[in-house]
């Protein structure tokens, strides 16, 4: 995750809008599937070298974390920020729900209001420009 | 998995003011930018270490406790990154702005609580 980019100049066309928001949706899925391999990694983490080159889901998680952090970096280019920071904050919903079913986490209220509450605030911040 | 413990929320928010930093620097670096070769200069390769030295504490972080409470931590950058844009970039914070950075910040805090 990250809040780089503000576009420069913000392209009005509404077909490349509608193409961007279709590449940042799938790209949120490769978020979250880098989230999971990057934790499966990370759960049997040993800190020698052979280790980590070994270290299979963590590297693919890795590498699926650069492509997410690719495509997000050109849509942003040409995509407005108030429609894609939305779309964005869709990994939050497949992040927990992958956490509840691979890894049992645990599904309290106070944190799944939390969760909306982040995925509403980042919303929000996409449409700060327009006041 | 059980609980989260202190330990990797902390790993994880501190990631997320690393990160933040490479923002800055990334953005301080894009606006020099005047061609191909000036690609090269510190601003943006310390603003890409910095990117990829968070990540170092949030996979660190990630070891232990449960990911539905990390991952969405990691929006505490947001927070952080607005606050620099207005001081280092004097952006302004409109009212949609600051509504979205309560949000977030009440968010992260509830996602805690909750863990």
């Amino acid at each position: 995750m990250s809040a780089t980019a503000v576009p420069a100049s913000v392209s009005p066309n509404p077909a490349a809008q509608r193409r961007m928001a279709l590449v940042i949706a799938g790209a949120t899925v490769i978020s979250a599937a880098a989230q999971i391999l990057m934790k499966i990694g990370m759960n049997h983490f040993s800190p020698n070298l052979p280790a980590l080159v070994t270290n299979l889901p963590l590297i693919a998680g890795y590498a699926l974390y650069g492509l997410f952090t690719l495509l997000m970096v050109l849509a942003l280019k040409e995509g407005e920020l108030s429609l894609l920071y939305p779309i964005i904050s869709l990994s939050y919903v497949w992040v927990t729900a992958l956490s509840y079913f691979i890894f049992h986490d645990t599904m309290r209220p106070l944190k799944l209001v939390g969760i909306a509450a982040i995925m509403a605030g980042v919303a929000l911040l996409g449409r700060g420009d327009r006041r | 998995m059980n609980s989260t413990p202190l330990s990797s929320i902390l790993l994880v928010l501190f990631g997320s003011v690393v990160g933040s930093f490479g923002a800055v620097f990334l953005k301080s670096g894009a606006v020099r930018l005047t061609g191909i070769l000036s690609l090269f200069n510190w601003r943006l390769a310390l603003g890409v270490s910095l990117y990829l030295g968070s990540s170092v504490f949030y996979a660190m972080g990630i070891r232990r406790g449960q990911l539905s409470v990390l991952f969405p931590m990691v929006a505490a950058g947001y927070v952080w990154t607005v606050v620099w844009s207005r001081l280092f970039f004097h952006e302004q914070f409109s009212r949609t702005k600051l509504g979205g950075l309560a949000l977030v910040l009440a968010g992260v805090v509830l996602v805690g609580l909750g863990s």
